[in-house]
């Protein structure tokens, strides 16, 4: 195709590539600056090349054991929330009322989790969680089980998973009942004269068409979980020892807490591209499946 | 295999009302036999999609029972109906293959394996669809995939019906010729009892033994496409049915004449004198009068229409505009001609409805 080149076009682009410049690239090249320089006395730098990357990445030296750590408690986290997320996200919304004045209302109430900010979520469950006076901790105490959420690593682990999946199964919720309510009930009329099934249904109508939207809901909720923060910091502060101890808690005790910046920046730029190569894969074989699946 | 019985069916979308206007279905008693095809033809609006929900049982109707065979089904649930329904836009399961999805309505009632490969072959070869046939359903177009939905509708031998919902809107219009008539073949190939609602006149003609012409609710007229045209036994159908429609004009009848704008009409059959205040109108069709350039009632021409294989001429006769034919090697040169109609295809119509007359 033949399309008129303007280099005029540029000039439409360029508030955002300013916007985005000082909103994202400045920042992160204040990160890249201190993970190449080490820093003596007041504000004394000097050039350290790749030597914070070589550390963090062998799991030999100190901080490099504390980073593969927490990068397997990251992963295992988030594979845990999506593995409860998003099978219960749909099986909530294939339970929801398709008509009537309950449709509002349940929306409403399933939404309501998602609009308390995340610190608010956390002083809500670390309450909630106490075995004195916490409904939860003390109802789990009282049928004889061993919790304790803050000296019981499982207890802890547990803990912040069903405080993510409280949070976020609705987002999972609300976005395959979208999804189910654009399938025309044609195909649903359809399924019962050729006598399928519920099961039947699910997997060769509703699954499929549900197909995009779960791209959405996964990516979205693999990136916030790789990203946890909050939760463990409110309810578990990282611990027991260093059992809730995710990337992002680590780096924060690094960068503040230690105020070593090489280590801290070189950590927060392997995160991050870590999140982006691993949400672009996520994406690639989504869409690949997809389009084999077309073929 | 079976014979549908409306026993008195009407439905309001409004439950409890009696109010005649609030019918989206008014009160209808017919038998739809096995082995025939019917069309319900009318303009969107006119309860033709309803009847159909009905028999599928989508709908339940307000009043009246519906019989398959001498089951009274009108209030079980679709699935234990034993019909199959092809919708207005495909359906088709995307996970499948085009032959998984012919076959998925055979596998849910246990058919055998060998049993549903012999009936998919069979049926896919009849819509030209085997060489599709180990494809992925949604890759294809939405052609081929409305070819699937009629395929998923004809598959099972042992329904009570067939019903398809306005099944050629996607199709392309090239492809809309050849699938019609496709259809009207596996018709007469499977022996099923098919319904087939539509709003072209063509589609429901070409494909249907017998037409129910549907307006506002009401079955006008239910009658082979032929009676339609030759006989119809309501203005609309007149109206509705032919390309131009009937010519409709405002008449006095008196026995066995008719004046219409200061002309006197000789009418074929004898009438007896409507009711006061009620329309009278005389009906023929374009293709029973014809145009000569004198004699007969003098008309002014307006315009010619040549149509290649035949001409058309719109006259004026007072106030009433008229098509009529031009017969061949006729040549009409001033604006003043005659109009023929033949006596026993003009019909008188009070309120709409046909009046049969006595013999003269």
């Amino acid at each position: 195709m033949d399309k008129p080149l303007n280099n005029r076009a540029w000039l439409l682009v360029a508030p955002v590539l300013l916007f985005v410049l000082f909103s994202a690239l400045l920042p992160m090249m204040t990160v890249v600056n201190y993970s190449v320089q080490d820093q003596m006395g007041e504000n004394h730098f000097f050039w350290n090349g790749d030597a914070w990357f070589r550390d963090l990445l062998n799991p030999a030296t100190e901080v490099g054991a504390r980073f593969a750590g927490a990068l397997v408690r990251n992963l295992a986290f988030s594979v845990t929330a999506l593995l409860i997320e998003v099978p219960l996200g749909i099986a909530v919304a294939l339970c929801l009322p398709r008509k009537g004045w309950t449709v509002g209302a349940t929306l409403v109430v399933i939404a309501l989790p998602m609009l308390i900010p995340w610190n608010v979520v956390g002083t809500i469950w670390q309450i909630f969680a106490r075995q004195d006076i916490g409904l939860f901790g003390a109802a789990l105490t009282g049928l004889g089980l061993h919790y304790n959420d803050t000296q019981d690593p499982v207890s802890a682990w547990c803990t912040i998973v069903i405080i993510d999946v409280w949070h976020w199964t609705p987002l999972v919720v609300l976005l395959s009942y979208a999804g189910l309510r654009a399938i025309p009930d044609a195909f649903y009329q359809a399924a019962r004269i050729d006598g399928a099934g519920r099961w039947a249904v699910f997997i060769n109508i509703e699954l499929p068409k549900l197909h995009k939207v779960l791209v959405i809901a996964i990516l979205l909720r693999f990136m916030q979980t790789f990203m946890i923060y909050t939760e463990p910091f409110v309810v578990t502060g990282g611990g027991p020892g260093n059992a809730t101890t995710f990337l992002s808690i680590d780096l924060v005790k690094i960068a503040l807490g230690q105020v070593d910046l090489g280590n801290a920046a070189s950590m927060s730029l392997i995160y991050n591209l870590i999140t982006i190569t691993l949400s672009w894969i996520f994406f690639t074989i989504m869409t690949q499946l997809d389009r084999r699946r077309e073929e | 295999m079976a014979r549908i019985t409306l026993d008195g069916i009407a439905h309001s979308y409004n439950p409890g009302s009696t109010s005649e206007a609030d019918f989206a279905l008014k009160r209808l008693d017919h038998v739809w036999e096995q082995g025939r095809a019917y069309a319900l033809l009318g303009p969107s609006g006119c309860g033709k999609t309803t009847l159909l929900n009905i028999i599928s049982g989508l709908v339940v109707p307000s009043s009246g029972r519906l019989l398959f065979d001498d089951r009274d089904v009108t209030h079980l649930p679709t699935e234990q109906r034993n019909i199959a329904q092809v919708f207005q836009f495909p359906v088709v399961y995307d996970t499948m293959t085009v032959a998984q999805n012919l076959a998925f309505p055979l596998k849910n009632r246990g058919v055998a394996r060998g049993a549903i490969d012999a009936r998919v072959a069979e049926i896919a070869a009849m819509l030209g669809l085997t060489p599709e046939l180990h494809r992925r359903a949604r890759s294809l177009t939405a052609d081929a995939k409305q070819k699937i939905s009629l395929g998923r509708g004809l598959v099972r031998s042992d329904v009570a019906a067939v019903l398809f919902d306005e099944p050629l809107t996607v199709i392309d219009p090239a492809l809309k010729w050849e699938l019609r008539s496709k259809l009207k073949a596996i018709h007469r190939a499977l022996d099923l009892l098919m319904v087939y609602v539509t709003h072209d006149q063509v589609e429901a003609l070409t494909f249907a033994d017998e037409v129910v012409v549907m307006k506002d609710g009401r079955v006008l007229q239910i009658a082979t496409p032929a009676e339609l045209f030759e006989q119809p036994e309501h203005t609309f159908v007149g109206y509705f049915i032919g390309s131009p429609g009937m010519n409709l004009v405002e008449a006095q009848v008196d026995g066995h004449l008719a004046r219409v704008a200061d002309q006197t009409i000789e009418l074929g059959r004898r009438y007896a004198a409507p009711a006061p205040g009620s329309s009278v109108r005389l009906g023929f069709r374009p293709d029973y009068a014809s145009l000569v350039p004198a004699g007969g009632i003098p008309v002014r021409v307006r315009r010619i229409e040549d149509l290649g294989r035949r001409r058309l001429a719109r006259v004026a006769l007072g106030e009433n505009d008229i098509f009529a034919t031009i017969p061949h090697g006729v040549s009409i040169e001033r604006e003043e001609a005659g109009l023929l109609i033949e006596q026993d295809r003009l019909f008188v119509y009070v309120d709409e409805q046909r009046v049969a007359g006595q013999a003269r």
